[in-house]
């Protein structure tokens, strides 16, 4: 097949309709509207960057930013270590090691809408329950500060990608030569040096792809956060994505919020190529 | 090599398997339970297994009409997705040129687009052609799907030999004919892949289909479910059927393709 000939364009026509209609146009209108002071149906004038100027200065986008980022980086750690953690445990010496994978992947099938539904009942009625029976004031009223919404999101998260991220490290940890293994634990390493020394660079590339994920993931969250604290009490557990989404269609100020979702790309940018930066020279070392 | 067997690590497996069930465990005892016993014990079995609140939940979230919009946007879209991602990626992978490595790029380079940075120009756009309807939402994940599935066949395609087009071409067979009938059925693990995670997302959208599906009947189980629980904030033992009820259909697939549920997304990561 050459690019000349029309069975190449043919068998390209769907998606390349598709990708250019959903992502392109919209990806370069957006960022023209963003100079605007479009309001959905009107262009209307331009005004340079002043959508960005005012977004600098917009407390509530900052501190929804700085939320996300300070949710992200607790993710990303507190997912790879149970991740990892799980995947060590699966790979042991355990015979149940099917149906514990099963177990802990489950999660991630369900939406995260419905599964921030499911834990708002566990925070707000089985937390106060048990506080209740064994006495710990600490457990009442759950998701209605901000501390505890935060913990929540957090908790709901790990228990959700955990297991994604265990279904990865597996995968590092199933392809690694076990004679290493026996060897080392021949010559007589520990637990922990034969961890630290063998296991650990091993799956140091599954380590790139997980935070990848996990840090995407989270810096995107939109579902869990509606579902589970729709942002409360008072806008503080809202996260990036929800706070342009309310920008856009609640206060209808369409200009505006397009210019904070390109710079909302422009970070998700950076943290990806950041990664695959990373990643290739960590290649190059190995 | 034989595993030694560890039974303190045994018990601990088992011990944490059950913790990550317990929210699934709460959530079935106690939507069995009426709204006063929810109040008193949210943790023991129900005094009485009454199916009352999943009668009043499966004709509020009209869950059969549901069920049926979730299963054909899922299957219409995901079955476009591979048909066309992975004739775009046989194209790619077979007209080497400049132009199908910018093309490749452009898709891969597509995925790092957050959903949020297109979706208001999208709905505006898709809403003056009055495409915001069911087939404009399998059109846009046909959209939003491409590129991960055709990062994935360009990767597998790598794999399979030039020499097989020659040889079908030889006998007379043309593009067509040679994808279809000698290289797709090649590509099966990694279509079950890509239809795995596909699947996985579009089932449990909720976003898109909340800006695009407004015509009451048409809703998705995640959509749907969310006016559902909006309604029954205060009545959990209702809210708590419902929510059973949406996750059924799920585990159900759950068990019975699982290996290749896990399969499938180890190898689209790691791949």
């Amino acid at each position: 097949m050459r690019t000349k000939d029309l069975s190449y364009w043919l068998f390209l026509a769907p998606v390349l309709l598709a990708l250019t209609l959903v992502v392109i146009v919209p990806m370069l209108l957006g960022v023209y509207y963003s100079f605007t002071t479009w309001n959905g149906i009107d262009t209307g004038e331009f005004v340079g960057f002043q959508n960005y100027i005012d977004l600098f200065k917009d407390e509530r986008f900052l501190d929804s930013l700085w939320f996300t980022t300070k949710f992200s980086i607790v993710s990303v750690i507190l997912i790879n270590i149970i991740g990892l953690s799980l995947a060590l445990l699966v790979t042991g010496r355990v015979r149940s090691s099917k149906l514990l994978r099963t177990t802990f992947f489950m999660p991630n099938l369900i939406g995260g809408l419905i599964l921030g539904f499911i834990w708002q009942f566990i925070f707000i009625k089985v937390f106060a329950s048990v506080g209740e029976i064994i006495g710990m004031e600490s457990l009442q009223g759950w998701l209605s500060t901000t501390d505890t919404g935060f913990w929540g999101l957090v908790i709901l998260m790990s228990w959700q990608m955990a297991g994604y991220i265990m279904v990865i490290y597996i995968a590092y940890l199933e392809g690694m030569p076990k004679e290493l293994l026996e060897a080392s634990e021949i010559d007589g390493a520990s637990t922990f040096q034969r961890f630290r020394y063998i296991v650990f660079p091993l799956v140091a590339p599954a380590f790139t792809v997980s935070m990848f994920l996990t840090l995407s993931n989270s810096f995107k969250l939109y579902d869990q956060n509606l579902s589970l604290t729709g942002g409360g009490p008072y806008n503080s557990t809202e996260m990036v994505a929800m706070e342009i989404f309310k920008t856009a269609f609640t206060q209808n100020a369409f200009a505006y919020a397009q210019a904070k979702a390109v710079i909302f790309f422009v970070i998700v940018a950076i943290i990806a190529l950041v990664q695959v930066y990373l990643n290739k020279r960590k290649e190059v070392e190995m | 090599m034989k595993k030694k067997w560890d039974i303190k690590l045994e018990v601990f497996g088992g011990l944490l398997a059950l913790l990550w069930l317990a929210p699934f465990y709460l959530m079935f005892v106690n939507s069995f339970k009426s709204k006063k016993e929810i109040f008193m014990d949210t943790i023991s079995l129900p005094e009485q297994w009454s199916f009352d609140n999943y009668i009043t939940a499966f004709e509020e979230l009209d869950f059969m009409r549901t069920l049926f919009n979730s299963l054909l946007i899922t299957v219409v879209s995901v079955v476009l997705i591979i048909v066309f991602s992975a004739m775009a990626a046989y194209a790619l992978s077979r007209a080497k040129s400049r132009l199908s490595t910018v093309l490749f790029f452009t898709f891969v380079a597509a995925m790092l687009i957050p959903f949020q940075s297109v979706m208001i120009p999208l709905v505006t756009v898709f809403g003056q052609f009055e495409m915001l309807n069911r087939g404009g939402l399998i059109f846009m994940y046909l959209g939003f799907g491409a590129s991960l599935s055709i990062f994935l066949y360009h990767g597998a395609l790598n794999n399979v030999p030039r020499s097989l087009d020659e040889a079908a071409t030889i006998d007379g067979a043309n593009r067509w004919q040679v994808f279809w009938h000698i290289i797709f059925p090649i590509l099966k693990p990694i279509t079950v892949t890509v239809a795995i995670l596909n699947i996985i997302w579009i089932w449990n959208d909720y976003l898109l289909p909340s800006l695009v599906i407004n015509t009451p009947g048409s809703e998705t189980i995640p959509l749907k479910m969310f006016f559902f629980f909006g309604e029954y904030t205060k009545q959990w033992h209702l809210a708590l059927a419902g929510l059973t009820l949406a996750i059924v259909p799920v585990i159900i697939f759950y068990f019975f393709a699982q290996r290749e549920i896990i399969k499938g997304v180890s190898d689209g990561a790691v791949k």
